[in-house]
């Protein structure tokens, strides 16, 4: 995402009314906002109107936020507690934190187990098929539209824990700590789901180059 | 592919989100980059996911609908001129 200023000196410009600032922290964060109230209210209407709710919050808050915690985790906070709120009303009230232990078990193998030697044999563990590298291109080759599309496909059918937290870290670029923060979860938990996640991802990408080569 | 290393490539795959994260013990950590060192097949698999995570990167998220937008400037301004609880 493009950062033409830090959060910090958009809440500052926002404290002195200053639109085009609350305009940019709108498109800084809106998406990010609508997905994850779609994980605890019914339907995107409800999100909408919960993720609508937070900027009024802000509004409302921003003079008396005092920056002890930073702009994003207090944003993503009145965030979750109006959507759980409002999950609730709408009797949809399976706590976030089961979804994301739901999605961290059972064990799921990075690589299907067919690509290692079997148990027993003299190199068990150890490669049968072997990765190879994707092509002889130059990166930014690697990297083409259709590449990225498949990388946003493989992304968007990830079951919603896993691909709420890929999508933080790797398209948003949030650090870890942050997005444990905003979801309620553990370390452990959402290095978990990230390496799920980024392992699917890497054998959707596998198979599309496979394809590809076999052209 | 070293054997030494007591390290099977299975094992390696799983471990790779916690090498990156910095998460590894500092001997854990010593064994995987000794493994990585003489096997290129584990090699090829880290540069896939170092991909990976660089495709998902210049990834965008999607735009907020102008009509939302636009709504929400509206309530800006009703809250700058003096309705503090707009």
């Amino acid at each position: 995402m493009t950062d033409f200023a830090d959060d910090a000196q958009l809440v500052d410009a926002l404290r002195r009314r200053d639109e085009a600032a609350f305009a940019a922290l709108i498109d800084r964060y809106h998406a990010t906002l609508l997905r994850l109230a779609q994980l605890y209210v019914a339907d995107r209407a409800a999100a909408e109107e919960v993720v609508q709710d937070t900027w009024l919050g802000v509004l409302k808050g921003i003079d008396r936020f005092e920056g002890r915690s930073s702009f994003k985790t207090w944003l993503f906070r009145i965030l979750t507690n109006l959507a759980k709120t409002r999950g609730v009303r709408d009797s949809r009230s399976l706590p976030l934190s089961a979804l994301f232990d739901a999605d961290t078990d059972p064990f799921e193998p990075s690589v299907s187990p067919d690509h290692f030697q079997p148990p027993g044999s003299e190199w068990a563990g150890h490669w049968l098929i072997a990765p190879h590298p994707w092509n002889e291109q130059p990166e930014d080759h690697l990297l083409s539209q259709e590449v990225l599309a498949q990388t946003r496909s493989a992304i968007a059918a990830l079951p919603p824990a896993q691909r709420e937290v890929i999508t933080l870290r790797d398209i948003d670029g949030w650090t870890s700590d942050e997005v444990c923060n905003a979801l309620g979860i553990t370390e452990t938990n959402q290095r978990v789901l990230l390496h799920r996640a980024r392992a699917k991802v890497r054998a959707a990408l596998d198979k599309y180059f496979e394809l590809e080569q076999s052209r | 592919m070293t054997m030494d290393d007591g390290l099977a490539c299975q094992t390696l795959v799983e471990l790779v989100t916690d090498y990156l994260e910095g998460a590894l013990p500092p001997t854990e950590r010593a064994r995987f980059e000794t493994h990585l060192a003489g096997c290129g097949s584990c090699g090829h698999y880290v540069e896939q996911l170092r991909l990976t995570i660089k495709a998902a990167g210049r990834l965008t998220e999607e735009a907020i609908e102008p009509q939302a937008r636009e709504a929400l400037l509206a309530a800006f301004r009703d809250w700058k001129s003096g309705k503090p609880n707009a």
